[in-house]
């Protein structure tokens, strides 16, 4: 899943210039979009006069949906000089295309939102690394619940069973090493070298 | 000369760490290597960007130490090159006639100066040690072939031989040892009972281990170790013993005096002594002396 998070109001107010445009996506149920902080923005922005429509619509990634919701506003995004989009940068992307001609902007940055629908967010995650290694950590993912996403077993850093790059977070080799032990499964963890593939192509 | 070779004669090699400036100067570091490291210590351990903070880089440090007759030992952690800069580095440490490696996984980025970096950790420190042995065998880890006689190393690892997770340790260790590791050298040690302990279940591995000893500097440093350094524990009659003569401990003489007992206490048990003076390298001379070896 992803999280936009509006850029600062410093970094937006600069982009509003001449006659703006300002597009919302609200439609999709990867993307957590922070409606309300949104509309208070747009709200101070459209206070100049600059800001001639706000276009409000759903999966504006996909370019087809796009060029059908933005039909009947092209005459008055012909006339605009900019446009701003808040959306995750998918969408901004999609705009900027199918807007070839005008300066096409983003008003968020992007990060990723751990977990997935249906599960709960942020206490499991699967990085999608394309070899899955739970069936040897004991069902703990060592991509996501190790800082380093070491495959190989814990780093020196780890004290009082936490990470050494956060306090709060439980170190997930040690996660890792408690389960097996329960399991009575610690043998599992004297595998050959592991080395990730970065080169399969569907890896990030 | 291999740092292993000593350790297979029955030798008890004695190594020294230190770390580059951050700068390109290193005139003071080289007069206080000469002065107080060079007739006492087999070899000088030089840290790799140590805590993640920027410095002066490993490989380069080790050439001026070789050109200057001393025996280097190349500190290669993860953190900050891929595989291909880090097999890259290998044979150009090769090339300046460097023999003794020390392999890392390497503190994470957000703990250092620059923590914006981004952290690389392609490889960890298994599969580092699992690379130069395959760049030993005259492959790279990709499977093509190198050119000429291939380079060879000793390769030396870390253990955290008093962490909390000592049992999550040993695992690691072994894996190591199975991925090649030679010699391991240990985080500080101010337990001798809990490093004894450690070493009835690491003598298994058959490698030799150099105990590893950090000077204590003052009781503030003892104190700022128990909270935010892994795998060290100063326990409290310690602390208090630095605590006790102020000047005496501001001398440095407490904490040499700490360091020779825990060697003292130790020496049976492991096959060399390593030691981390982080700026206190005049006090080493006194602390092998005061320890007897
Ligand atoms: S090891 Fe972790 S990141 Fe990789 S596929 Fe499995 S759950 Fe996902
Ligand atoms: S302390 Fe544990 S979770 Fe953190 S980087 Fe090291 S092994 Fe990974």
């Amino acid at each position: 899943m992803l999280i936009t998070q509006l850029k600062s109001k410093d970094a937006i107010a600069p982009l509003v210039k001449g006659k703006t445009i300002i597009i919302n996506c609200h439609g999709c149920k990867e993307v957590y979009f922070p409606e309300h902080e949104a509309i208070e923005m747009q709200n101070e922005l459209s206070s100049n006069g600059n800001v001639s429509a706000v276009i409000t619509r759903d999966y504006i990634c996909n370019p087809d949906n796009l060029s059908l919701q933005l039909k009947k506003y092209l005459d008055k995004i012909k006339e605009a000089d900019t446009v701003l989009v808040f959306s995750c940068g998918v969408g901004v992307q999609t705009v900027a295309k199918y807007l070839e001609d005008i300066e096409v902007y983003s008003a968020c940055d992007t990060y990723p939102l751990p977990g997935f629908q249906g599960v709960t967010p942020l206490e499991f995650d699967c990085g999608q690394c394309g070899e899955c290694y739970l069936n040897y950590t004991g069902g703990v993912c060592p991509i996501t619940a190790c800082s380093k996403s070491l495959i190989n077993g814990q780093c020196g850093g780890s004290k009082n069973g936490k990470c050494e790059v956060d306090k709060d977070m439980d170190c997930g080799w040690e996660r890792i090493y408690i389960k097996l032990e329960k399991l009575k499964k610690l043998d599992t963890l004297k595998y050959p070298t592991k080395i990730r593939n970065y080169g399969n192509p569907y890896v990030e | 000369m291999k740092i292993t070779e000593l350790f297979q004669r029955g030798e008890f090699p004695i190594t020294a760490e230190v770390g580059p400036p951050k700068g390109f100067h290193i005139e003071h570091l080289m007069d206080e290597v000469n002065t107080y490291l060079k007739d006492n210590v087999t070899a000088v351990n030089v840290t790799d960007n140590q805590s993640s903070v920027m410095r002066l880089g490993s490989l380069a440090t080790c050439k001026a130490f070789k050109d200057e007759g001393l025996t280097p030992i190349f500190q290669l952690t993860c953190r900050d090159r891929n595989r291909i800069a880090l097999q890259s580095d290998i044979l150009s440490a090769a090339l300046f006639g460097i023999e003794n490696l020390l392999l890392l996984t390497g503190d994470h980025t957000t703990l250092g100066d620059n923590p914006q970096s981004k952290p690389v950790f392609d490889l960890d420190s298994v599969s580092l040690i699992h690379m130069v042995k395959t760049l030993e065998q005259g492959f790279d880890l990709a499977g093509n072939p190198l050119d000429g006689e291939p380079p060879k190393f000793a390769k030396g690892a870390v253990v955290s031989a008093c962490s909390d997770s000592v049992d999550v340790q040993l695992a690691k260790m072994e894996a190591k040892v199975k991925a090649g590791a030679e010699y391991f050298q240990t985080q500080a040690v101010y337990e001798p009972e809990k490093f004894m302990r450690f070493m009835e279940k690491a003598k298994q591995f058959g490698v030799p281990v150099m105990l590893g000893i950090v000077i204590p500097k003052n009781a503030g440093m003892a104190r700022f170790m128990n909270d935010n350094v892994a795998g060290i524990t100063v326990p409290q009659d310690m602390i208090d013993e630095l605590k006790k003569d102020k000047e005496k401990t501001k001398a440095g003489i407490t904490g040499v005096e700490i360091s020779a007992r825990i060697i003292r206490e130790c020496k049976e048990y492991c096959q060399g002594v390593h030691i981390m003076a982080l700026g206190w390298e005049s006090k080493v001379p006194d602390i092998l002396k005061l320890a007897q070896i």
